[in-house]
């Protein structure tokens, strides 16, 4: 193994500070919507610690929404143990990519792991530098399981009299979080004609699919993409090999 | 199915998914075609992310409202290499202010 992808470098603290602030902001912004969380299972009819319990250990927002949707719905708790199961397929997806990224042995998998979401992993791979994307990776992931947990409960107890985050343009920040980690990534036509096409499936499948399963669908093309070798032999170098993207690529 | 037994086995089956990803090999990741895919995944998934969270309701129904205005702004940020937090801060003000004027 090369002790280079096994030991990242330090970073520099401006730069430290920079993902920091990049880890915390999502995490506000996620975990402000732990709150609608907390209050809509209450209204679903699950008590406060089978809420708290999901956002504890379920932790994963599309999951939650789903398990508690079903629920509200009067369905069975076997549909909605099947819902929540199919959108948490791409948490392994993504833990496959930061299982390279983190290189985590032994206990350490089991925080790793519970800690592998869209947010955390959308932040770490938003990262050009290895020491970056682990910093982001775990940064992202406490602030947002610390946050989403506390505002489950406050959501839970206080129900919606605290406001709807909306009222604060909080679903647009989120997007907006996601849009500046794409940024830097659509400077090939490959890169841009994939983040297109993955836009527009979404957008196709999203009016008939549960929640979170247009994102599952969408990482098809992301697939056929790497598949199909007029697209593939473009790929620029320093998307081949994330983890050691070259570092003269503009912060975020 | 008890309410308990619905949240505990989906969380068990949650985790057992997210730790998949740690306990496949490696190697499995090492081929060309793999990484290539690896590559362009996150590009896949962060465009598909800001689509759905930009422009649908809740249910999946498209819709444009004050958060297309916030991501349109995002862009515009990004476009005059304004840095993160700024970008964030100026979709969620765009949007919370026209939603304060009743837009959206």
């Amino acid at each position: 193994m090369n002790t280079n992808t096994a030991h990242a470098p330090r970073l520099a603290d401006q730069r430290r500070k920079e993902v920091l602030r990049q880890c915390l902001s999502v995490g506000i912004a996620t975990g402000a919507y732990g709150i609608s969380f907390g209050a809509l299972s209450v209204a679903a009819g699950l008590n406060i610690w089978q809420t708290i319990a999901l956002s504890a250990l379920l932790f994963s927002g599309a999951s939650q929404f789903a398990v508690v949707g079903v629920v509200a719905a009067g369905g069975a708790g076997a549909a909605a143990v099947a819902t929540s199961s199919l959108l948490g397929m791409r948490n392994g997806l993504y833990g496959l990519q930061m299982s390279r990224l983190l290189k985590v042995q032994g206990l350490r998998r089991l925080p790793a792991a519970q800690l592998t979401i869209d947010e955390s992993t959308a932040v770490a791979i938003g990262q050009p530098e290895l020491a970056a994307q682990r910093l982001g990776f775990w940064g992202t992931g406490i602030a947002v399981y610390v946050l989403w947990n506390l505002s489950t409960i406050l959501g839970a107890v206080v129900g919606d009299a605290l406001g709807n985050p909306k009222r604060y343009g909080l679903d647009a920040a989120a997007p907006a979080a996601f849009c500046a980690l794409l940024w830097p990534r659509l400077k090939s036509g490959d890169t841009r004609a994939v983040a297109a096409v993955a836009a527009v499936i979404a957008l196709v499948v999203a009016p008939h699919a549960p929640a979170g399963v247009p994102v599952l669908v969408a990482a098809l093309a992301a697939i056929v993409a790497g598949l199909l070798p007029s697209v593939g032999s473009r790929v620029p170098h320093d998307l081949d090999e994330p983890s050691t993207a070259p570092e003269e690529k503009p912060p975020i | 199915m008890t309410p308990w037994t619905t949240v505990l086995l989906a969380s068990g089956l949650a985790f057992a998914l997210k730790f998949l990803g740690y306990v496949v090999p490696h190697q499995v990741l090492d081929g060309v075609i793999v990484s290539r895919v690896t590559a362009m995944l996150p590009v896949a998934l962060l465009s598909a992310l800001v689509a759905v969270q930009t422009f649908t309701a809740t249910g999946g129904a498209l819709t444009v409202d004050a958060r297309a205005a916030g991501l349109a702004v995002a862009v515009t940020a990004l476009l005059l290499r304004a840095p993160f937090l700024v970008v964030v801060i100026l979709a969620a003000a765009t949007t919370a202010s026209l939603r304060a004027l009743g837009w959206g």
